[in-house]
């Protein structure tokens, strides 16, 4: 299937707004998409900025993995699109106030 | 929340004071920045800046960052001015030194290349997609990496260049960057190839082979990186060592 139009950007584009809700980098992150299957970076899903929110799209097969609305002091996830997201940690710091082999 | 204050990368919003101004091209302007507190980056990310008019009215935009990491507390941003842009004009017109904005950054993990690596690199760039490249091939050479570098730069004509001293400088040296340019609409006097978009046979003549498996950053317009990638791919190199970063069809992420 291809693009609904081309006036899409990419996950990079989103990066900023999600950092506001995650604590961690979602574009190196793996997500499967929950309708055709495909496994890719989050960077690489398709993300549309016009609408009133963001809403990343499967770079496959144009399913939405994830929208996002801000209205004042709110913020609305949906994530329902993606089976799963695998992130890495190695970047992360380590709570100060974690035991060394915890 | 407390528990996301213990992470060191947490992105958030800082203060950005603008300490010099340049001029890359008649239209893109580069901003050095000092930011307060600024955690450093990775060659690749952006940054979200947030101005705001006297009404209250604010506008965000992504921009990439140009410089390599430093120890400075400084960033570099390169804006192109687009016609009917909200921010860019702003910024590339009326900013002056000590004008103070909202950045929120470092951001992205994944359109990034790290000094570690030591595959060799095929930067691809489309206009004012050269950003993000430009801090990569900056890192590059201050870190003396070994990786070998190869950029083939898309442009509309001659002057629509940024960096263009540096680069020239820098490609002369065998082991900073090899730089290719390609012209959309015009082309320097006595060029080899006629002005067009970027082929199959360009591909093949200036970047690196898919048997030395390099890693490849494209960056430009959507239509641009979509065609870059699809000729890459065809070229034989695996999907997964391309990365792209788009900008959208005004050039200005939102």
């Amino acid at each position: 299937m291809t693009s609904l139009t081309s006036n899409y950007l990419d996950g990079n584009a989103a990066a900023g707004e999600l950092s506001r809700i995650f604590a961690m980098d979602l574009t190196a992150a793996e997500g499967q998409c929950a309708n055709c299957g495909a496994r890719k970076r989050f960077a690489d899903a398709h993300v549309y900025m016009q609408s009133p929110g963001v809403v990343a799209r499967c770079a496959v097969c144009q399913h939405v993995l994830l929208r996002i609305v801000s209205v004042r002091h709110r913020v609305f996830l949906d994530l329902r699109g993606m089976t799963y997201l695998n992130l890495d940690t190695t970047d992360l710091q380590p709570s100060v106030f974690a035991r060394p082999d915890s | 929340m407390a528990g996301a204050a213990l992470f060191g990368r947490r992105v958030m919003w800082r203060i950005g004071t603008v300490v010099a101004l340049r001029d890359e091209t008649p239209t893109a302007r580069t901003i050095t920045l000092e930011v307060s507190d600024w955690p450093g980056h990775v060659p690749g990310q952006h940054v979200d800046v947030r101005v705001t008019a006297p009404d209250g009215y604010s506008a965000v935009r992504s921009y990439s960052i140009a410089s390599a990491p430093n120890s400075n507390g400084r960033i570099e941003l390169t804006v192109e001015r687009l016609p009917n842009g909200e921010v860019s004009p702003y910024l590339t017109q009326e900013v002056v030194a000590g004008d103070r904005f909202e950045l929120r950054g470092p951001i992205g993990g994944w359109f990034v290349w790290r000094t570690e690596q030591t595959e060799p690199v095929q930067l691809i760039a489309g206009g004012s997609g050269i950003v993000p490249l430009m801090a990569m091939i900056r890192s590059h050479v201050s870190a003396r990496n070994k990786s070998q570098f190869r950029l083939l730069y898309s442009v509309r004509e001659p002057e629509a260049i940024f960096y263009r001293d540096e680069l020239g400088a820098l490609s002369k040296d065998k082991y900073s960057v090899g730089v290719t340019y390609a012209y959309t609409r015009t082309t320097p006097k006595d060029w080899p190839r006629p002005p067009g978009r970027i082929d199959a046979t360009l591909i093949a003549n200036s970047t690196w082979p898919s048997v030395l498996a390099p890693t490849c950053y494209v960056c430009g317009p959507t239509s641009f990186v979509e065609s870059a990638t699809s000729l890459l791919s065809a070229s034989g190199i695996d999907r997964d060592k391309i990365r792209t970063e788009r900008f959208g069809s005004t050039g200005e992420r939102k």
